[in-house]
């Protein structure tokens, strides 16, 4: 860290100037796909090209690194974080630009890549050692720290596949963390394991960042990234928002999908003057992070006088499935009155926040008891996003598009024996 | 602290150790690079054999045993039944020793030209010289063809069979069998990572190249079918051919191919593997993009 306060140029790790990624997109069914289909278009067609189009993943990026920081790379999905930590560890080619590198790069893009389940613990520690660039005399040396730290003594010499799932992910960081490089690239793949052993790699690159080794670590788990960042960079549509402190950084990347817009409703009986979500430090959000406390704040104004009055808020996912519903009365606060030009704010407290990651829409609606009419009706006054996140001792992200994971958390502690 | 503090006192940059930019046309074949990641190419090599011979029954017998049987037919079926000459030795190991550099080039032809699509994990998210790959697959190739070649050994033993100083030109043989596998592997893994038919033609093609060339049946045969002319020719489309001839000479002391025959083979293998690595080479850069 000290390093990192000297500001001189010559203290540069990585130095990006201009970096463009373009990707070619075939439209589906444009697409030869065999080699027959191929050249049969070609002697059919011979000057015409399929249809394709150049997206951008990454847009002009320039920005310095210096020796011994540790950068959060922060964005949403498709801001272009992986393209760029593609580029950074060589597995893909800029499009234009350049990177200049001042030391060795040793890159993590995912944890375990080649290990193969019918290998033995042994086995797979050389083979992936050697597939993250260490040398076999540098894997030997190391052999017993990695063995310790992932703590698989007893089954070094059994098949991966009849480890555990937290076994495995245990062993495949153990050897990424022996990695030695001047520069380390590493993505989303620290918030693998049980809290202990996440405990563990947090330490584990500390230690790296302390012997003045420069990391560029991409994460969806803001807390990380702010436990472990020095600086940030924000990503958004393949171009950098902001680079500066990591708790900056992360804060205007909560803050940058919100907008006020929209967010009022009335009735001949009511006005829905403000419908905020927040979260921590922010006052008001779009996104909020899974499993922490966030509130909703709403702001009432009774036109007539009104009496026994119940409010309703609906929780709606992206495709209009009613997730959950919160009505005032079950919550604790029996109907109230409210007098013609009186308001009322309320507070809604959810700690954590169980929905997965994704997007919802919030619903308002009050009511009297036993009485049909709803006398206030704001459908999806509020859209929000939860965003993704990695679930504590969960291998991997779980992301706003892929519904795979259902839309809740069932329960805050899962009591599962095997 | 481990890391170096480069330029400190100096105004100026120092020289960054990498520059990474778009490149263009032909780059270069990096050799110094593929030597730094010999450890990888040999821990791959290794992975493929190990797993190879785990979970089967008789591990590495098979890969004697396959030889063995095919030998058992061909010497039957060209020998016996189409009573064909092997040069003054028994047919069966005439068709063995033929058969022992055929499947180290099938083999090796066979995994270099999968060995990108079969490892695209590995593609899509580590960095390192992609010849590796291909090199690694010729690697684990050569251990089994050691094996068989041992067998080869003992029924040189059980035949009588002294080969003569033939036997130290049998390297040259594999070095042309190994080019022509690289040089048409390379191509083929290259096309693959974008058109994955390439992978169901390669199989019926060398099925068909088994009985096209003189594995199982004498050279000479062949030749003498062939008008004087055209005998370059022949050697040229099918620079199989006089290698395998003459490990065949190596090993069993048969008619050794004439040197012009060889000569045009080796020219020929190097022009396929110059071919295969400039096609690699040019088509490397977009294997993580598109695989």
């Amino acid at each position: 860290m000290s390093s990192s306060a000297n500001g001189s140029s010559g203290d540069v790790a990585i130095s990006v100037r201009g970096l463009s990624k373009a990707y070619t997109i075939t439209h589906e069914g444009d697409r030869p796909s065999t080699l027959a289909e191929t050249v049969l278009r070609r002697v059919r067609h011979p000057f015409q090209r399929a249809a394709s189009e150049t997206f951008w993943a990454l847009h002009d990026l320039s920005f310095d690194i210096r020796r011994g920081e540790v950068v959060g790379v922060i964005g949403r999905n498709g801001a272009g974080k992986s393209t760029l930590l593609k580029i950074l560890s060589r597995i893909t080619e800029p499009t234009r630009g350049e990177v200049d590198l001042f030391g060795r790069v040793g890159s993590l893009l995912e944890v375990g890549t080649g290990f193969h389940p019918e290998l033995t613990g042994r086995e797979n520690i050389f083979l992936n050692g050697a597939i993250l660039g260490m040398a076999k005399s540098e894997i030997r040396a190391q052999f017993d720290a990695i063995v310790d730290f992932a703590g698989v003594e007893q089954f070094l010499d059994t098949p991966v596949k009849r480890y555990s799932s937290g076994m495995y992910v245990r062993l495949a960081f153990a050897v990424a963390a022996h990695l030695n490089p001047e520069i380390l690239i590493v993505d989303e793949v620290l918030a693998v394991g049980d809290a202990e052993f996440q405990k563990k790699c947090l330490g584990k690159m500390k230690d790296v960042s302390s012997q003045g080794r420069t990391v560029l670590f991409v994460s969806h788990n803001m807390s990380a990234v702010r436990a472990l960042c020095h600086t940030g960079i924000l990503l958004k549509g393949g171009q950098m928002l902001m680079q500066g402190p990591a708790q900056n950084a992360i804060t205007e990347y909560l803050r940058a999908a919100t907008d006020a817009a929209g967010c009022s409703a009335e009735s001949d009986y009511l006005r829905l003057s403000e419908v905020r979500i927040s979260q921590a430090d922010m006052a008001s959000t779009n996104t909020v992070i899974f499993n922490t406390a966030a509130e909703i704040h709403l702001h009432l104004e009774a036109k007539r006088t009104l009496d026994n009055l119940a409010i309703v808020v609906h929780l709606r996912d992206a495709n209009d499935v009613h997730v959950a519903s919160m009505c005032s009365p079950e919550e604790g606060h029996l109907p109230f009155d409210l007098r013609a030009g009186k308001c009322v704010a309320i507070r809604c407290r959810l700690d954590p926040v169980r929905l997965m990651p994704g997007r919802y829409s919030l619903s308002v609606y009050a009511f009297r008891p036993y009485d049909p009419v709803a006398y206030l009706s704001a459908e999806r006054v509020r859209d929000f996003e939860v965003a993704p996140a990695v679930l504590p001792g969960g291998m991997w992200p779980y992301g706003v598009e892929n519904r795979q994971h259902g839309l809740l958390r069932l329960a805050d502690t899962v009591e599962m024996e095997l | 602290m481990a890391a170096p503090h480069v330029g400190r006192d100096e105004p100026a940059r120092p020289r960054p150790l990498l520059t990474l930019r778009p490149s263009r046309g032909w780059t270069a074949l990096n050799l110094g690079e593929i030597w730094a990641f010999r450890d990888l190419l040999f821990s791959l090599a290794g992975r493929d054999l190990k797993l190879r011979y785990k979970q089967t029954a008789l591990g590495v017998v098979w890969v004697v045993l396959q030889p063995l049987l095919a030998a058992g037919v061909f010497s039957f079926v060209f020998g016996t039944v189409a009573g064909l000459p092997s040069g003054g030795v028994p047919y069966f190991p005439f068709a063995f020793a033929g058969l022992l550099g055929w499947n180290f080039f099938s083999n090796a032809l066979t995994k270099v030209g999968g060995c990108l699509v079969s490892n695209s994990q590995l593609i899509s998210k580590v960095f390192f010289p992609r010849l590796i790959l291909p090199l690694s697959s010729v690697g684990s190739g050569l251990v089994d063809f050691a094996v068989t070649a041992a067998m080869m050994g003992v029924l040189l033993g059980i035949y009588h069979i002294a080969p003569g100083v033939g036997l130290l030109l049998f390297p040259v043989w594999m070095l042309i069998l190994t080019a022509i596998a690289l040089g048409v592997g390379l191509g083929t893994a290259a096309l693959a990572v974008s058109y994955r038919d390439v992978q169901y033609i390669l199989p019926v093609a060398l099925n068909i190249l088994l009985y096209a060339t003189p594995v199982a049946y004498p050279l000479e045969k062949v030749l003498e079918k062939v008008p004087e002319r055209l005998r370059g020719v022949y050697l040229f489309l099918n620079p199989l051919a006089a290698p395998l001839a003459a490990m065949k000479a190596s090993l069993l002391g048969t008619p050794m191919p004439t040197a012009g025959s060889l000569v045009v083979s080796a020219a020929t293998a190097f022009i396929v593997l110059a071919a295969g690595v400039f096609a690699f080479k040019r088509m490397e850069r977009s294997f993580a993009d598109v695989i």
